[in-house]
């Protein structure tokens, strides 16, 4: 078995238009920077995209979204710095938005790697975004009933990976990736360096293999901080 | 009933830090705490001597510590405002579903937070002001569930003078009678069975002038403690 992909083109060359992307990352950590911009590469439009964030300056998900890439944007906040290509966009009406707490962002995406269609958590209770969905009591707490959230790709950031797709990933830059990557049917992971099979201990795997089909070497990958400080524009 | 002038309250009011430093003498060593973004972020400089609360940030990691010099950032380490922190031994990283659980489980003692609006019953306010633009909510409606203790930090009135502390919010909720205590820049005051309790305030404040600067009945439960804090 042997997952690893030569070329971040061909990673990502699966990817038809109108597909549902979750892209990892939390702002710029953990951001797989050179898919996104393979993906921008590759032509694939009117995507649903699953974030946390609506990327910043004009590279990596800024940027597919900047090139109109991204017909519906799946996040918890899309407010930060510098994001103004999303807002000008959705001011302009021209990308809609799913506003999702994060921790129910993050609990939607495991349920839905995980085979669990519905759940029901504290979060948003009362609130506008709780509107239209169902609500039930447990213990005498009300609690609002969410939903799984899958997606036709994952696009993630790791720092080790193998052959057979196991990961393990970089200080704060996990986040959302362990998890986007059981929640995908087809799942792409960019990882600064291919180790030989047991080059990760197994007791460090963080995401085994099973939900990774696809691993290509980027080494020294770009941070999103750093291209916005030099304001690097893509493509 | 008398009414203090903009100008009175701002002479005597707390600074944003001296709130900061009255909230973070309420938490114990060892507590496990998240820090909104921004305000709420300064209460980890006021930790009394002797006493080390451990952080946590919603992206997935537990027992930061400051911000690195300038130069020293290492972009893979933020918090959930995106700045660059450090790490301190012990600390541990995370998914976000793990972070999460920390936060809805029950096992976080102190959430900070700020806040546009808190109700008497404990509603808050504080993620839109509902007046357009692009709605963002971030991890704000999660963390006002499970832990121990939520607190809001807040100027006591508005830019304009309007109570913060009010009977009923009038923006967008960020959850419902989740809010345990708020420390405003002249009171310190609890939330208890769906009324404000005063505990602690400005000794150059009434009990009179306090009560016209707010939308609800601020009632007293036991004595009430003279607010004072540092200058910082």
């Amino acid at each position: 078995m042997d997952k690893q992909v030569a070329t971040l083109a061909e990673a990502v060359a699966g990817i038809p238009d109108g597909a549902r992307v979750m892209i990892g990352g939390f702002g710029g950590s953990g951001a797989p920077i050179e898919l996104i911009h393979a993906l921008i590469d590759s032509g694939a439009r009117d995507l649903t995209v699953v974030n946390n964030n609506a990327g910043n300056g004009h590279v990596g998900l800024a940027a597919l979204i900047e090139q109109k890439r991204v017909k519906k944007l799946i996040c918890s906040f899309p407010r930060s710095a510098d994001p103004r290509v999303f807002t000008e966009m959705y001011l302009a009406g021209e990308i809609e938005l799913e506003l999702v707490p994060q921790g129910t962002l993050a609990e939607r995406i495991r349920a839905g790697g995980a085979g669990i269609p519905a759940f029901h958590t504290p979060t948003s209770y009362g609130t506008d975004l709780a509107v239209g969905k169902p609500t039930a009591e447990f213990d005498g707490k009300p609690y609002v009933q969410e939903r799984w959230l899958k997606a036709d790709y994952a696009i993630i950031k790791a720092e080790l990976g193998d052959a057979m797709g196991n990961l393990s990933y970089r200080m704060a830059a996990r986040n959302f990736n362990p998890l986007m990557a059981t929640a995908a049917t087809h799942t792409i992971a960019q990882v600064s360096r291919v180790v030989p099979l047991g080059g990760i201990d197994p007791e460090q795997v963080v995401t085994p293999g099973i939900f990774v089909n696809s691993v290509v070497e980027v080494a020294e990958p770009a941070q999103e901080e750093a291209l916005n400080r030099a304001e690097a524009v893509y493509p | 009933m008398s009414k203090m002038t903009m100008e009175q309250l701002a002479e005597i009011k707390l600074s944003n830090a001296q709130i900061a430093w009255r909230a973070a003498q309420d938490i114990e060593d060892g507590a496990y705490v998240n820090l909104g973004i921004g305000f709420p972020e300064m209460v980890a400089k006021f930790q009394p001597e002797g006493r080390e609360a451990i952080f946590h940030t919603e992206n997935g990691v537990l027992g930061f510590g400051e911000a690195p010099a300038a130069g020293e950032e290492d972009w893979d380490l933020i918090n959930a405002g995106k700045k660059a922190i450090t790490l301190k031994p012990g600390s541990a990283f995370f998914h976000h579903a793990d972070s999460f659980a920390m936060v809805r489980g029950g096992h976080l003692d102190v959430a900070i937070l700020g806040a546009y609006q808190v109700a008497e019953n404990g509603d808050l306010a504080n993620w839109s002001t509902g007046r357009g633009g692009v709605p963002a909510v971030g991890g704000a409606m999660d963390l006002v569930h499970g832990a121990k203790r939520v607190a809001v930090l807040t100027d006591h009135v508005t830019k304009k003078g309007d109570p913060k502390l009010v009977a009923a919010c009038t923006m967008p909720l960020t959850g419902v009678g989740c809010v345990t205590r708020i420390y405003t820049s002249l009171a310190v005051v609890d939330v208890e069975a769906g009324r404000f309790v005063l505990r602690e305030k400005l000794p150059a404040i009434s009990m009179e002038d306090l009560q016209a600067l707010m939308g609800a009945e601020l009632t007293t439960n036991g004595p009430v403690g003279d607010l004072i804090a540092p200058e910082l």
